[in-house]
C-alpha cells in the first residue's frame, strides 16, 4: 500500500465525512461562533435589500453579539422555497410574511407567537395588526403597507393630447383615455391588463362592488355579477386591444413595458416607486394618480409583517431582531430611503417626501377607500386556481362569465377543504 | 484519486513462485479494498437514490399536511390519478417531447457523419460549438431562448419580419409553444448524441468500407450495409437515453413557460405536474404517486426498447 493508496483512502474518508456533515447541518442556518449569534433574515424584494441592510447595521450596532444575514429569494419562488425549508425545519430565523400566507403558517405552528415581546401594537394601523393575529394572538409585527395607484407616462399623454388622470376619474374616463393613448403603429398601449389580483382585478372587483371571498372566508365571490364586472373591465381592455394580449404580456411583463415607454398607464403598488425612481426610463417622466372609480372608489391595501420561525435555535435573539424591525427607528430608515410605506404611524410622511418628483401622497390619500387584500386560511390554494382559470378569460378563449362560474365552484371546494 | 489507487493495486503483477494460500489471502485483501473504494459511491447511491425511491413509494400511499406530517391513505392517490385530466394531458405533452427528442437522433447522426470524417478543416471547432449547449446550464439556455423567441422584440421574429413573415408569440401561443420548447431541448442535447455516435462511427474498421468499395458498393449502400448495422449499438444507447431524458422534461418548461402562460396546459409535462403538486400545492403524497407512475412508464418503455433491440441492434 503505497502513498497513492493512502491518499485515496484519505480522500474517500473525507468524502464520507463531508456527506455526514451535510446531513447533520440541518436546522436553522447559522449558529453561534465564539459567543456571537448569527441570524438569517428571509426577504423577497431585491429593491428593499439595501434598506434592510441599513436596518441590520443599526441593529448590530446596538447588539454587538448578534449578526444578521439576509437571505433573498425572488418573489416567484419565495413561498415554495420557504414552505419546503419550513417543512425541513430550516426556515430563516426571522422572515417576511404576507397576508395570504399568514394563517397557513400560524395555524401549523411554523411561526412563533410574539407573546413575550409585549410590543405596543397601537403604533401600527389597526387593520394591519389584526391581519397578523391568529385566534386573537399576535404572530407578526407589521413592517409596511401598500396601496395601488395609477402610474402614468406623461410624455405619452402629452403626445396623444390626453389630460393627466385626476382623482375624479371614473372607469369611463379611464377607458376613453386608454383607447386614445393606444398607438399600434408605435407598439404603444393605453394600459397593461396584468393578470394580477392585488394590483389589477381585485381593485376593479371592489370598485364594481363585488367581493373575492366572503368575510367569514367560506364563500367565493366569483359568481357575483359585480365581481364578474370587475374582471370584465380588464378582459374588455384586452379585447379592444387597448392592452397588449396575454401572449405579449407573458413575453414581456407589463411593468417592463411601462418602464420602456410602451404602456401609457400601469396599475402599480406604492412599492414600485423606488424601482421607478432608479430606472432611467421612469426617473422623471412619470407620475401617479388615484385609481379610477367604478361604482365606488377602492384600492387594495396590504402590508407585510416580520415573523419569527418557531424552530429557530436562537429565540431570544430572533425576537429581539423582530422587535427592532418593528421599531420606529427601522421604520424611519424604510421611509427615508423611500423603500416602502412604513407601518409605524408617523413615519409615513417621510416616505412621501423621498421622491418629490412623484405625487406619492395619493397612496396615502386613498387609505379612506382602501379594502384589505382578500385572504383565507389557505389562500394559496385558490390563488393557484385564479391564475390557472382566469388565463382562459384573459386570452379570450372563454367568456368571463363561464370562467368565473368555474372558478367560483372550484374555489368553494378549496375553501371547504380549509376546515375551521 | 480513488481510481488511481484502485488501478495501482489491481494491476500490480503477482510475484511468481508464491504459494496459492498467499494469493487467496491477497485476493481477499483486494476484495476488501474494492469494497472500501466503492463505499463512497455505493453509499451515495444508497442514501441519495435508493432510499428516496423506497420512501417515495411509501409516500405515494399517504396524504400530507402543508408542513410535513402524513397519514396513510391507501390507494386514494392512485385513484385520483385515474381521474386527473391534467395528468392525461401532461402525459400526451410528455409523449410529444419524447418523440421530438427522438427526432434529434437522425440530426445528430448526420452531424456526426460529417464531423467524424478525418482530415476536415475546422472539425474540432464545430464539434466544440455543437457540444457547448450540453455543458451550458439549462436555466441559462432557457432564459436566452426566451429572448430569442419573444414575439415583439425577439431575434427570430425580427429576422422573419425581414422576409415578410409575421412570427407568432412562440412560447405563449398554444399552437407553437410545445414545439418551441422541444426544439430547445433538442438543440441542447444534440451535441451529446453526436459525440456518442461519432465515437461509434470511428470504431468501425476502415477496411470494411475498402472491401465494400472493391465489391462496388456506392456510398448509400455502404451506409445501409455497413455504417447503420455497426452503429446500431450506439444508436440503441442514445435512443434509450433520449427517451429517459425527455420523459423527465421539466426545467425548460419551468423557466420558459411559467405559471400564467396561456400555453401552459399545452406544454406542461408530467414532471412539471409533479413539481406543482409536491412543492407548490403541497400534495406530496399525490406527487409521489405521479412520480411512481412516471417511473413505471419509464421502466416499461425502456424494457420494450430492450426487447425490440434484438430485431435491429447488431453487436459485432
Amino acid at each position: 500500500m503505497g502513498i497513492r493508496a493512502v491518499a485515496a483512502a484519505a480522500t474517500s474518508l473525507a468524502l464520507v465525512a463531508s456527506m455526514a456533515a451535510c446531513s447533520s447541518s440541518k436546522g436553522s442556518a447559522g449558529g453561534s461562533a465564539g459567543g456571537k449569534v448569527s441570524l438569517s433574515y428571509g426577504v423577497w424584494d431585491a429593491t428593499q435589500v439595501p434598506a434592510m441592510q441599513k436596518i441590520i447595521t443599526a441593529f448590530e450596532a446596538q447588539n454587538p453579539d448578534i449578526s444578521v444575514t439576509i437571505q433573498q429569494t425572488p418573489w416567484a419562488d419565495y413561498w415554495t422555497k420557504l414552505q419546503a425549508a419550513a417543512t425541513g425545519g430550516a426556515a430563516p430565523d426571522v422572515f417576511w410574511m404576507n397576508g395570504p400566507n399568514f394563517q397557513l403558517y400560524a395555524s401549523n405552528n411554523v411561526i412563533k407567537p410574539l407573546t413575550d415581546l409585549h410590543q405596543d401594537t397601537s403604533v401600527y394601523p389597526a387593520s394591519l395588526v389584526k391581519l397578523y393575529q391568529y385566534k386573537g394572538v399576535q404572530y407578526g409585527l407589521p413592517k409596511d403597507f401598500d396601496t395601488v395607484g395609477l402610474w402614468y407616462n406623461k410624455a405619452l399623454f402629452d403626445a396623444a393630447g390626453v389630460a393627466y388622470p385626476t382623482a375624479s376619474w371614473t372607469w369611463a374616463d379611464f377607458q376613453a383615455a386608454a383607447k386614445k393613448l393606444t398607438d399600434p403603429a408605435k407598439g404603444v398601449y393605453g394600459v397593461g391588463a396584468t393578470l394580477e389580483g392585488q394590483e389589477n382585478f381585485y381593485d376593479t372587483i371592489f370598485q364594481a362592488g363585488g367581493y373575492v371571498v366572503s368575510p367569514d372566508g367560506k364563500q367565493s365571490g366569483y359568481a357575483d355579477p359585480n365581481t364578474i364586472a370587475g374582471l370584465k373591465f380588464w378582459t374588455d381592455l384586452i379585447a379592444a386591444k387597448d392592452s397588449p394580449s396575454l401572449k405579449q404580456m407573458t413575453d414581456t411583463a407589463p411593468l417592463n413595458m411601462f418602464e420602456s415607454g410602451k404602456l401609457a398607464m400601469f396599475w402599480g403598488g406604492s412599492w414600485d416607486a423606488k424601482a421607478f425612481a432608479g430606472n432611467d426610463g421612469t426617473k422623471t417622466g412619470i407620475d401617479v394618480a388615484p385609481l379610477p372609480a367604478g361604482a365606488k372608489k377602492a384600492t387594495v391595501i396590504h402590508g407585510l409583517a416580520n415573523v419569527v420561525s418557531a424552530h429557530t435555535a436562537h429565540t431570544a435573539q430572533a425576537e429581539k431582531f423582530a422587535e427592532f424591525l418593528g421599531s420606529q427607528q427601522a421604520a424611519q430608515i424604510e421611509a427615508d430611503t423611500g423603500t416602502v410605506i412604513p407601518a409605524y404611524n408617523g413615519t409615513q410622511q417621510a416616505w412621501v417626501q423621498a421622491y418629490p418628483q412623484y405625487q406619492l401622497h395619493v397612496f396615502l390619500d386613498q387609505l379612506l377607500d382602501a379594502v384589505p387584500l382578500p385572504v383565507s386560511r389557505d389562500t394559496a390554494a385558490w390563488n393557484t386556481l385564479e391564475a390557472n382559470l382566469l388565463t382562459k378569460a384573459w386570452d379570450g378563449s372563454q367568456p368571463v362569465g363561464t370562467v368565473a362560474a368555474d372558478l367560483a365552484e372550484q374555489m368553494n371546494a378549496a375553501l371547504a377543504k380549509e376546515g375551521s | 484519486m480513488t481510481l488511481a489507487g484502485a488501478k495501482a493495486s489491481a494491476l500490480a503483477p503477482a510475484p511468481a513462485g508464491r504459494p496459492a494460500r498467499t494469493a487467496r489471502r491477497r485476493r481477499r485483501g483486494e476484495a476488501g479494498w474494492a469494497v472500501f473504494f466503492l463505499a463512497p459511491t455505493a453509499l451515495g447511491l444508497a442514501v441519495f437514490y435508493l432510499w428516496p425511491v423506497v420512501q417515495t413509494f411509501y409516500y405515494s400511499f399517504t396524504t400530507w399536511g402543508p408542513f410535513g406530517g402524513h397519514t396513510f391513505s391507501g390507494l386514494s392517490n392512485y385513484r385520483q390519478l385515474l381521474h386527473d385530466p391534467d395528468l392525461r394531458s401532461a402525459f400526451v405533452n410528455t409523449a410529444w417531447y419524447c418523440l421530438l427528442g427522438l427526432a434529434g437522433v437522425p440530426v445528430a447522426l448526420v452531424l456526426a457523419a460529417v464531423l467524424a470524417r478525418p482530415g476536415r478543416r475546422g472539425v474540432g471547432f464545430y464539434r466544440a460549438l455543437l457540444f457547448l449547449p450540453v455543458v451550458t446550464m439549462p436555466v441559462a439556455v432557457a432564459v436566452v431562448w426566451r429572448w430569442l423567441y419573444a414575439g415583439d422584440s425577439g431575434l427570430i421574429n425580427t429576422l422573419l419580419a425581414k422576409v415578410g413573415i409575421h412570427g407568432p408569440y412562440w412560447i405563449s401561443d398554444p399552437h407553437t409553444a410545445l414545439i418551441a420548447v422541444a426544439a430547445v431541448g433538442m438543440w441542447s442535447s444534440v451535441g451529446y448524441t453526436m459525440v456518442i455516435l461519432m465515437a461509434g462511427l470511428q470504431s468501425i474498421p476502415r477496411h470494411f468500407y475498402e472491401a465494400a468499395q472493391i465489391d462496388g458498393a456506392g456510398p448509400v449502400r455502404q451506409f445501409f450495409a455497413i455504417t447503420l448495422p455497426l452503429l446500431s449499438p450506439s444508436l440503441f444507447f442514445v435512443t434509450v437515453l433520449s427517451v429517459i431524458g425527455t420523459l423527465q422534461t421539466f426545467d425548460l418548461v419551468y423557466v420558459m413557460v411559467g405559471q400564467t402562460n396561456p400555453a401552459l396546459p399545452q406544454t406542461r409535462t408530467v414532471v412539471y405536474l409533479f413539481y406543482q403538486d409536491a412543492f407548490v400545492n403541497n400534495n406530496r403524497g399525490y406527487a409521489a404517486a405521479i412520480a411512481f407512475l412516471l417511473l413505471a412508464v419509464t421502466v416499461a418503455l425502456t424494457g420494450l426498447q430492450f426487447r425490440l433491440q434484438k430485431r435491429w441492434v447488431h453487436y459485432a
